[in-house]
Formats: C-alpha cells, sequence, structure tokens
C-alpha cells in the first residue's frame, strides 16, 4: 500500500460532475491532494463544497468523473468501503450518536476498523481492544475528562471535537473536514485549529472552510471553488494574491 | 446492580409468584391470563430489538407469531408431537422467512419498509386462510400439546407457565448481551445515526438483516407457545392488527429499553381484558389511553420506572 509514496497524490480527481437537474453542482473538477499536505476548499456559499466532499466520501455519486485515492479508483465505492480503505469525513453539520457517551462514539468507530462486528455476547463497553484506543484519542482531543457524559449533552464545541476524535478514530490516510470551526465561538475555534494544526503534516487533510484565519493558519495548498468549478489552486500566498480570486470571493470578504 | 435492574427483578418474581397465588385463591383465570401476557410479552420483546434498538419499523413481526404456530400445529396434525422438533422448527422456520422478507425489505427504508413487511405478513395470512387442509380460515384445533419426552408436561397449567416464564427471562438475558455487543452497538448506531455510522466505515445492511432474523426466530417460538395455549391454530395469529399490538406495546412500554416490552404487553392485555369487561366498544377508551401515553411518556412505561438512563 505504498502506491501514493511514489510522489503521486494520494487523492487524484478528475473530471468530476455532479448535476442536480439543471445545476452543475461540480462541474467538471480536477483536484490533487498530496500526501501530507493540508488542502483547503474555499468558496462562497453555494459553490459546491459540501457537494464535492459528499461525492469524495462517497454519499454522493458523480454523474461523470473520476476519483482515484491512493492510486485505486474509488468513483463507485460506498461510503463505508471508503472508511475502510482510509478516508474519513466530518460533516458540516455535526454528525455524532447524541445519545451515546463520548467514550462509546469514538469506540464505535475504533470497532468499524476492528474486523466484523458479528459477536453477539460480550459488552461492547468492557471490550479494552476498543476502549484503551478510544480513550487515548479522546485525550488527544482534550476530552479525556467528558468520556462518560452523553453527547447531547456536551457543548456545540465539545461535539465537534467529539467528531474529530471519532475521524480519528478510524485511523485515515485523509481527513475531509466540513467546515470544522463552524458555529463555534472565537475561544473554541482558536483551540481547533490549533488542534488541527498539530495534525498537519501527520495527516493528509481536506479542509472546507468559511473561516479565512483558519484558511491560512492551517492551509498548504488552497482550492478556490466557485459555481462548482475550481478556478484557482495554490499556496496561499498565491490565492491571497490572485486578482480572478479577489474578484470572485475574497473580494467580496475583505469588504465585508 | 442499578435501580433499574432491581425493578425488573421484582417484576419477574412477581410473575413467579403467580401460580402459588392462582391456587391459593382459587383463580385459574390469572394464571391463563398471565402466561398470555408473557406469551406476547416474548413476542414483543423480539420486535423490540428491530424496532426499538435497531429503529426498522416492521408491521409485519406477526407473520412469526403465525408461523411457529403452524409450525407446532402443522407437526402435529401429522402426528408429530415431539416439542423440541416443533419448537425448533418454529424457529428455524421463521429465521428462514425472516431472511427472505428482511433482505428485500431493508433495502427499502421509512414507508417503504413499513409497507413490505405489511405486505408480505398480509400474504402469509392469506396463504393460511386459504390452506383448507390445515382448516382455512376457520382454523383447527391442536389434538395434542407439544410432548417434551416426559420432561415437562403442558397440559399441565402451572408447568407451562413456568415454561413461558423460564423462556422469557432466556431472551430477556439475552436480548441484554446482545444490545450491548458489538453487534448491538451496530444497530443502534444505525438507528441513531445512520450516515454517520456509514462514514466510521460500516455498511449497516447486513447487521440489520441479522437482527431481523434473530428477532424472527425469536418471536417464532413465541407462536410455538401460542397455538399451545390456546390450543387452536388460526391464521388470525398473522393478521395485521396482531402486528399493531405487538407495535403498541413496544411502544408504549418503551422502545429500546428492556423492560418496556413486558410492561408493554402487560399495560395493553391487561387493560383490554379489563375494559371489555366494561363495554363492547372498549376500543374507544383503549384509544385515547395509547395516545395518551405516546404523547406524555416519551420513554414508555419504562421511562416512569426510576433508574436514569436507558441502555439495555
Amino acid at each position: 500500500m505504498a502506491e501514493a509514496a511514489g510522489g503521486g497524490p494520494l487523492l487524484e480527481v478528475r473530471g468530476l460532475c455532479k448535476l442536480f437537474g439543471a445545476l452543475r453542482a461540480t462541474d467538471n473538477v480536477a483536484l490533487d491532494v498530496r500526501e501530507g499536505e493540508t488542502h483547503a476548499i474555499i468558496g462562497p456559499n453555494g459553490a459546491g463544497k459540501t457537494t464535492l466532499i459528499g461525492q469524495l466520501s462517497g454519499t454522493l455519486r458523480p454523474n461523470a468523473g473520476e476519483i482515484r485515492f491512493a492510486g485505486e479508483d474509488i468513483t463507485r465505492l460506498p461510503a463505508p468501503a471508503r472508511s475502510k480503505k482510509g478516508l474519513a469525513r466530518s460533516f458540516q453539520i455535526t454528525s455524532i450518536y447524541r445519545d451515546f457517551t463520548a467514550l462509546e462514539n469514538v469506540s464505535l468507530a475504533v470497532q468499524a476498523h476492528a474486523g466484523h462486528s458479528f459477536r453477539f455476547w460480550r459488552p461492547a463497553r468492557a471490550e479494552r481492544a476498543l476502549r484503551t484506543p478510544a480513550l487515548a484519542i479522546l485525550e488527544e482531543v482534550g476530552l479525556g475528562a467528558r468520556a462518560d457524559v452523553v453527547a447531547a449533552n456536551l457543548a456545540h464545541g465539545e461535539q465537534r471535537q467529539l467528531e474529530i476524535a471519532m475521524v480519528l478514530a478510524t485511523s485515515p490516510r485523509l481527513l475531509l473536514l466540513d467546515e470544522p470551526v463552524a458555529g463555534m465561538g472565537t475561544e473554541e475555534t482558536q483551540r481547533m485549529v490549533e488542534f488541527l494544526g498539530t495534525l498537519k503534516g501527520r495527516k493528509t487533510m481536506v479542509l472546507v472552510e468559511h473561516d479565512m484565519d483558519a484558511v491560512f493558519t492551517l492551509a498548504d495548498r488552497i482550492s478556490v471553488l466557485v459555481y462548482g468549478r475550481i478556478i484557482a489552486t495554490g499556496a496561499p500566498e498565491e490565492i491571497r494574491t490572485n486578482p480572478e480570486v479577489r474578484g470572485a470571493y475574497l473580494g467580496e470578504e475583505a469588504a465585508a | 446492580m442499578s435501580r433499574r435492574a432491581i425493578v425488573l427483578a421484582v417484576i419477574l418474581l412477581l410473575l413467579a409468584a403467580v401460580p402459588p397465588l392462582a391456587a391459593a385463591f382459587n383463580q385459574p383465570f390469572y394464571l391463563e391470563l398471565v402466561r398470555r401476557v408473557m406469551i406476547f410479552a416474548i413476542a414483543a420483546l423480539s420486535l423490540n430489538l428491530i424496532l426499538g434498538y435497531g429503529g426498522l419499523i416492521s408491521f409485519g413481526h406477526a407473520a412469526y407469531l403465525g408461523i411457529g404456530a403452524y409450525a407446532v400445529g402443522v407437526l402435529a396434525y401429522y402426528g408429530i408431537n415431539n416439542g423440541f422438533l416443533q419448537w425448533a422448527l418454529a424457529m428455524v422456520a421463521s429465521a428462514l422467512v425472516a431472511l427472505v422478507i428482511g433482505a428485500i425489505s431493508i433495502r427499502a427504508s421509512g414507508i417503504y419498509f413499513i409497507m413490505i413487511t405489511l405486505a408480505f405478513t398480509q400474504m402469509l395470512y392469506y396463504l393460511g386462510i386459504s390452506i383448507e387442509e390445515y382448516g382455512g380460515d376457520d382454523g383447527m384445533r391442536l389434538e395434542v400439546k407439544s410432548q417434551f419426552a416426559g420432561l415437562v408436561d403442558l397440559n399441565n397449567p402451572t408447568a407451562f407457565y413456568y415454561v413461558v416464564l423460564a423462556i422469557l427471562i432466556a431472551f430477556l438475558y439475552l436480548g441484554h448481551r446482545l444490545v450491548n455487543s458489538r453487534f448491538g452497538m451496530v444497530i443502534r448506531a444505525a438507528r441513531s445515526n445512520e450516515a454517520r455510522t456509514r462514514a466510521i466505515g460500516f455498511s449497516p445492511y447486513p447487521y440489520r438483516l441479522a437482527a431481523f432474523v434473530i428477532a424472527g426466530a425469536m418471536c417464532g417460538l413465541a407462536g410455538a407457545l401460542l397455538v399451545n395455549h390456546t390450543v387452536f391454530l388460526t391464521p388470525e395469529f398473522m393478521n395485521w392488527t396482531r402486528s399493531g399490538e405487538l407495535m403498541f406495546m413496544v411502544i408504549m412500554g418503551g422502545m429500546g429499553t428492556t423492560a418496556g416490552p413486558v410492561l408493554g404487553a402487560f399495560a395493553l392485555l391487561l387493560l383490554e381484558d379489563v375494559l371489555s369487561g366494561i363495554t363492547a366498544h372498549w376500543q374507544i377508551i383503549l384509544g385515547p389511553i395509547l395516545v395518551l401515553v405516546v404523547l406524555f411518556a416519551k420513554r414508555g412505561l419504562a421511562g416512569l420506572l426510576p433508574g436514569g438512563r436507558e441502555d439495555g
């Protein structure tokens, strides 16, 4: 499984199209994500960012195009199979098990990657093989003290952290993060950005984000998505100074 | 031991005390009544596995009551009275039918799942009606109850009662282990948040199907008990209203709780019994009561018991 080590991109998207009726939500998108990089995707509301993430993670089927992950064509693979290959996703609207404890949430993610689950007798809660790694990951994201709290009772920021913990618990090679700081306060945002900073370099990340401070702090490269099309890809400095980008997106942000 | 476990233990002790009490007060009717309720409690707790924990709104669970009953009745009709064989067939046949119905219906979701499970059960219901050999819609008597090589005699009402109670307790324990195992966590996770479950790498389908088959097999045994209880085999066991009653037991008792189906079975059948003694139009009273429970007791009757967060 060292396909991507040869220098090719870990994630390779070519000619990707997704139509909703007459709307081209994804319009001939090409994208390369290199092993180890943090690749941000920015763009105005309705640009098709979440639609793109959906196709990368396998919840949406593209109408045309190809997605290759670690050299393998995964375009037709359903979401669970992609997770098994090492693609993990966080959702724009926090997606956790609200009626389970934080520990149970993360344990489930560990369990999903620990063989089949046709085990009917032993209480999963008592299994060290699930508990120990799950607790370690909760510690890592800063929720160690909250392990036994039911997820619904966690603060909003903690719930977002929990979702990141679940993503990490699947031992992914690529993280697809859909607006990880959405709806967070300044302090929470700062903590999350700091935490994602600690992952930088260790994990390959695709980061969809509206918070430009977060994007310019974290991203190695940025792709700008407008009306379903990628109009520019480059290092943060190139993007910041790209006139087309400024016109389409950053300009209005700067003016606001 | 949690307070909920204590409550459950008290309920089971009370159930164990019914035969001596019924004998002491010379009220054998209550023995029969509680036995019938427990048989439905077994059926309801099997439905709770898929409806309560799995979130699969099966509107055809009575099918397995019927299949279990027919497995016993038809074998008895041909002179095979061995209970081990009859009850094993009841469970295996129910499991196989659940496998077929589940394989088709679980791919659908929401209203389609409900309608497919209902449609299959209606098919079986009309199949039962159409087979004249086994009594058609008149049904037929079970001449000889299941025989257990002298081990227990179901003709002895008390012995039969304790057999049912033992199976109820065994299934409660099995269910408890199941919903807390890795397998149980997956089906509960898929109910709680399917998108998240798929995103972390679980494909819910095979787990749901397995749960559906297990629930079918358990309910098949309830059907085998039921036909021994009524001593009469009828396609009415599979009527869609029966499926509805089972759903009500689960919902009223508390979906996704251990004791819920037992409480629900008692509440529904005892209410039926009491109200039908008051008026012939007892359903007019029962209906609003059910609506009130659903509206105001979010976790059903089990939610009214002391003990905090429900798990399994």
